[in-house]
């Protein structure tokens, strides 16, 4: 048998190096077909969107839903923007938009920055009850939002809040509170204990640590809280509608104002194009951040 | 003069007793190895001492200073972690220079010290460099070089070789050696590692369970280890043991071998009844030799686990396994009859109930 040790496959090739695997093996088949037909299913309705956004009405009302834009106009989005009607006022979205920006900035930043200093106070400076405090806090995250709507209607009204930008933004940051916290206090535990510890002996304090050692090394988690949290606040409609004036309403709401009036004929396009506008910020915030998101920081801080 | 010293050490973590009661008084210049299995409590007394954890009750002084409250930048304490725990975000001189930054110290006597500890460690090329471009023997030494530039009263060291690979531990460890010679700080190490421990040490404390079980030089301890726990831990391979009777003649009576003990060092002179005999593999003489020892026994090697610089053999002696380590030189192969000589000299006893030497 000596002579006769090589392997010979079945196409009669000797194996050597990486196994040939054929693109139209049924494995391939049945991956790419999947991954295809639900690319499809999820890409069809954005389509729909674009090309009736970019439509005018007599095209429309022809009804083929599906068809590209004979006659490409962008005359939708400029209505959607500075024009729409929500109610008495016709200024479109564009009032919503600055609204909402003003709404998000100091909510956002806010939540981040008390849940860091929280999660990282949770992790690193163990308090007697602190794992209590943190229970609680986690608590906070299983309460439905409806049942303590009519409370916080009130606690707003008694500190002079209520239909005022600050005191949405004061709901923001408190609801925002349990699973920010939640996220960064776990990963605050996941970075190693010895660097805490090093940092001590070097005589650094609470902030010291806080900011020299742990921030530098959190860009990852920062990024996830921040996307969570511009997705959350700018998609919010509950918040906005109830605890705001119709002056300083989130794009949410005058979106839901301009596409629910009903004044003569229901403008599809118009419609659309304003669906996307108000859908825009949280995309540009995911894709310019995705990057970060994946990177890692933490590298070289211990062995490996 | 004492350069720390610990005293009625108490920590527990909610009911488990950590470390009970303990006493530890270390002479200042003087090389500390706490040394036991993984749980005995050794990092956690590393801890209290760097002031990292609370203690329950005791107090700790360093250079007859009471530090029990001070907070671990006010203790003259450096500390080395297993895992180096550099900044990742600064470079190496930014590592250095973090802890004298915090003091709020003049930048003229940072650089100062960051370059005398640069050359001391020989890591001056690697001062620009981020953690993460170094390698893990590099790492330590910047590890060691951040206690270094604060010119500390005493080192600690929590298990600094653990993750490095045999060969730079090895280099590592005579470096650290050289560094205790040259700077004569106290040096307080913990490890689990014996060979580190005898190498390095002063003075080896064995823990276990939170109480040291022997405190004394590396010489004491492998020679005369106070208790079986002490004996079975140090040593490679571990120490052979022979249950039997010491009758009234002073003779040590295991199965139909028995041994004078006329030449051994009793602590009282003398013992009677159940005990344990202990006997170092390396102390075992074979061969033509062994017809000239006290106690002479023939054994048939049942296993031989050759090393290149020695031999391992594995016997039976009575019914108790049996390990001998000889010259590597020495051809010995499985199945073969071999003469065993023993020394009574060589030999640790203790109490069968105690496990106290005696």
């Amino acid at each position: 048998m000596a002579n006769n040790a090589k392997t010979i496959s079945a196409s009669g090739v000797e194996p050597r190096g990486p196994k040939p695997r054929p693109m139209l093996s049924p494995r391939n088949i049945m991956i790419y077909g999947t991954l295809f037909i639900v690319a499809i299913y999820y890409a069809l309705p954005l389509y729909v969107m674009v090309v009736t956004s970019l439509k005018g009405m007599p095209e429309i009302r022809l009804g083929n839903i599906f068809a590209p834009p004979v006659e490409v106009t962008f005359e939708p989005w400029v209505k959607a923007w500075a024009e729409a009607c929500t109610g008495l006022n016709c200024n479109g979205l564009s009032q919503g938009f600055w609204n909402s920006v003003k709404i998000l900035i100091p909510s956002a930043a806010l939540s981040i920055l008390i849940a860091s200093i929280n999660g990282y106070a949770l992790a690193n400076w163990k308090f007697k009850g602190s794992e209590v405090f943190f229970t609680i806090l986690i608590f906070g995250a299983f309460v439905p939002y409806q049942v303590i709507i009519y409370p916080i209607v009130i606690i707003l009204r008694e500190l002079n809040l209520f239909g005022k930008l600050g005191g949405l933004v004061m709901v923001h940051v408190i609801f925002g509170m349990p699973i920010l916290t939640l996220l960064f206090r776990n990963y605050f535990t996941s970075l190693p204990e010895e660097l805490f510890k090093a940092a001590r002996v070097d005589g650094a304090g609470f902030w010291g640590i806080y900011f020299r050692i742990m921030l530098p090394m959190s860009l990852p988690i920062f990024v996830v809280a921040l996307i969570l949290q511009v997705t959350g606040i700018w998609n919010d409609f509950l918040f906005g509608v109830i605890y705001t004036k119709p002056d300083n309403y989130p794009m949410t709401v005058q979106l839901n104002n301009i596409v629910n009036s009903v004044q003569g004929v229901k403008e599809y396009n118009v419609n659309m194009a304003a669906t996307m506008l108000t859908g825009i910020v949280p995309l540009i915030i995911y894709f310019a951040s995705g990057k970060l998101f994946v990177r890692g920081i933490a590298a070289g801080a211990v062995k490996g | 003069m004492t350069s720390v010293s610990i005293q009625n050490l108490d920590l527990n973590f909610g009911s488990v007793n950590v470390l009970k009661q303990l006493n530890l008084s270390i002479e200042e210049g003087e090389f500390l190895v706490l040394l036991g299995a993984s749980g005995c409590g050794k990092s956690t007394l590393l801890n209290c001492i760097a002031g990292l954890l609370d203690v329950s009750d005791g107090q700790i002084f360093i250079n007859g200073k009471n530090v029990t409250w001070a907070e671990p930048s006010e203790r003259g304490i450096g500390m080395v972690f297993q895992s180096y725990a550099l900044y990742p975000q600064m470079t190496v001189k930014g590592n250095l220079s973090f802890g004298l930054k915090n003091a709020r110290m003049p930048k003229q006597e940072i650089e100062a010290r960051v370059a005398r500890a640069a050359e001391i460690l020989q890591i001056e090329p690697l001062l620009d460099r981020k953690p993460g471009a170094l390698s893990g023997g590099q790492r330590q030494r910047v590890a060691i070089g951040r206690a270094l530039v604060r010119d500390v009263d005493v080192f600690l060291f929590d298990e600094p070789l653990s993750n490095l690979d045999a060969k730079l531990r090895a280099e590592l460890r005579v470096e650290i050696k050289r560094l205790h010679q040259k700077l004569g700080n106290t040096m307080i190490y913990v490890t689990h590692d014996q060979v580190e421990a005898m190498t390095l040490a002063d003075r080896i404390a064995i823990m276990r369970g939170g109480l040291v079980q022997q405190l004394a030089s590396p010489d004491e301890i492998y020679n005369r280890p106070a208790n079986k726990y002490v004996a079975d831990f140090i040593g490679s391979p571990a120490m052979n043991f022979f249950e039997g009777q010491i009758d009234a003649d002073g003779k040590f009576n295991v199965g139909k071998l028995t041994i004078d003990l006329k030449n051994y060092d009793f602590a009282d002179g003398t013992a009677k009844g159940e005990h344990w005999l202990g006997y170092r593999p390396e102390h075992v003489v074979l061969g033509e030799a062994a017809l000239s020892m006290p106690v002479h026994v023939e054994a048939v090697a049942d296993i031989v686990e050759p090393m290149g610089s020695d031999t391992l053999i594995w016997t039976k002696i009575e019914g108790h396994d049996f390990r001998i380590r000889t010259d590597g030189q020495q051809k010995v192969a499985a199945g073969d009859r071999l003469v065993v000589g023993m020394d009574p000299r060589f030999a640790s006893i203790f109490d069968k109930t105690t496990e106290e030497r005696v």
